[in-house]
């Protein structure tokens, strides 16, 4: 009694939890291979003009990501990973989360556009699009290649990084989506297979809850030996060079032979060891997805001395 | 009964009333930095420099010029 109640006026939201609507891990993959799209590109940007583009993704990274836990607060509440974020939890009012992902939706692409050109604001527009209507209230739902498809979404930072710089989509743009557009069923597949998750219970088709852990390791091995074609393609355009290609040829043998050793286990096998191959080659994906982008930042710096390309 | 002005919730306003300053200071940045670099980009400075109540000899075109 002795202050007003402002308690019972429910839970006012800090800062903090407008921010984790974001999505801020998300974010940080978005904005790095964003920013290897960018400075790879044959066409030099203003260092102002690319940091505002770079944020302007950021944000319509963030804006999805909010507008994703709007749509999915019901499915967030009932697994364990996700019913501490904002909305379940709440933190925060599922208006506030839209009005927050709508409003910085439009900050994002209106920036872009003026920013930079009408291309890469499509393209960020069509991204976000993808990742909250396609993914979240379309597929995840309805499908167990939800992630295969709706990896899409976080495939196109690169190309609209590229588009800021050249104003265009070009094979090389193409390609660097296409590069995280095939890693993702395989690196998300590794995980599902020694996470014990409870999409199940929230209604959410999992490939490994589905279809079986059987058929998840068969998935992974032939989205692997289609990704290596296409990380291995990228090495001979014009952002590649012989240093992408070393690295390429090393991560993508890494890679391949942890999926080979994936698809002849068994459940008795993963139990045995707890695990320990599938989270070993999660580890690898990651440290491959990171490897090619850095190597192509390497080329362009080589370039830049007149050693990278060919 | 002591009227206690501070309450965690204060705190948490403040918080969003800070931040949400620092968003506003930063898209002003933003916006203004944008415009000086998008300025700067067309090159020289005369050919956006119009009349503007003070005579500028450098933008009347010189005598004979044209014939």
């Amino acid at each position: 009694m002795s202050d007003i109640s402002a308690s019972d006026q429910g839970y006012e939201a800090s800062m903090g939890d407008y921010f984790a609507l974001l999505k801020p891990r998300v974010m940080s993959l978005v904005v790095f291979t964003a920013l290897v799209g960018l400075l790879v590109s044959p066409v030099p940007v203003h260092p102002f003009i690319g940091f505002v583009a770079i944020l302007c993704i950021a944000v319509g990274a963030g804006a999805s990501g909010a507008l994703n836990m709007w749509w999915d607060a019901d499915i967030d509440a009932r697994m364990k990973r996700t019913a501490g974020r904002p909305i379940p939890s709440g933190r925060v009012a599922p208006g506030e989360a839209l009005g927050i992902g709508l409003g910085l939706s439009g900050f994002a692409i209106v920036l872009l556009a003026l920013a930079t050109n009408f291309l890469a604001a499509f393209l960020l527009a069509f991204t976000i699009f993808f990742y909250a209507v396609v993914y979240s209230m379309w597929l995840k739902r309805a499908t167990p290649q939800n992630i295969v498809i709706g990896g899409a979404a976080g495939a196109f930072p690169p190309m609209i990084g590229w588009a800021v710089a050249t104003g265009s989509v070009s094979i090389e743009s193409v390609l660097m989506f296409a590069l995280i557009f095939m890693w993702t069923p395989p690196h998300f597949w590794a995980l599902a297979l020694f996470v014990k998750s409870d999409y199940g219970n929230a209604g959410v088709p999992m490939l490994t809850e589905t279809h079986g852990r059987d058929v998840t390791r068969k998935h992974v091995i032939i989205y692997t030996l289609l990704l290596v074609p296409v990380a291995i393609g990228l090495g001979f355009t014009s952002i590649g060079g012989p240093f992408y290609l070393a690295v390429a040829v090393v991560m993508n043998a890494w890679f391949l032979k942890g999926a080979i050793d994936i698809s002849r286990r068994t459940d008795a096998d993963c139990e045995a060891d707890k695990h320990r191959v599938e989270i070993k080659v999660f580890k690898v994906s990651l440290y491959y997805l990171f490897a090619h982008f850095v190597a192509l930042l390497v080329e362009a710096v080589l370039r830049l001395y007149g050693i990278g390309g060919w | 009964m002591a009227l206690h002005v501070e309450h965690e919730i204060h705190e948490r306003r403040k918080g969003r009333n800070y931040g949400l300053g620092l968003i506003l200071a930063g898209f002003i940045a933003i916006i203004f930095g944008l415009t000086v670099v998008k300025v700067l980009q067309l090159g020289e400075t005369a050919q956006f420099e119009r009349f503007d109540h003070v005579a500028r000899p450098q933008i009347i075109p010189e005598e004979g010029a044209g014939e």
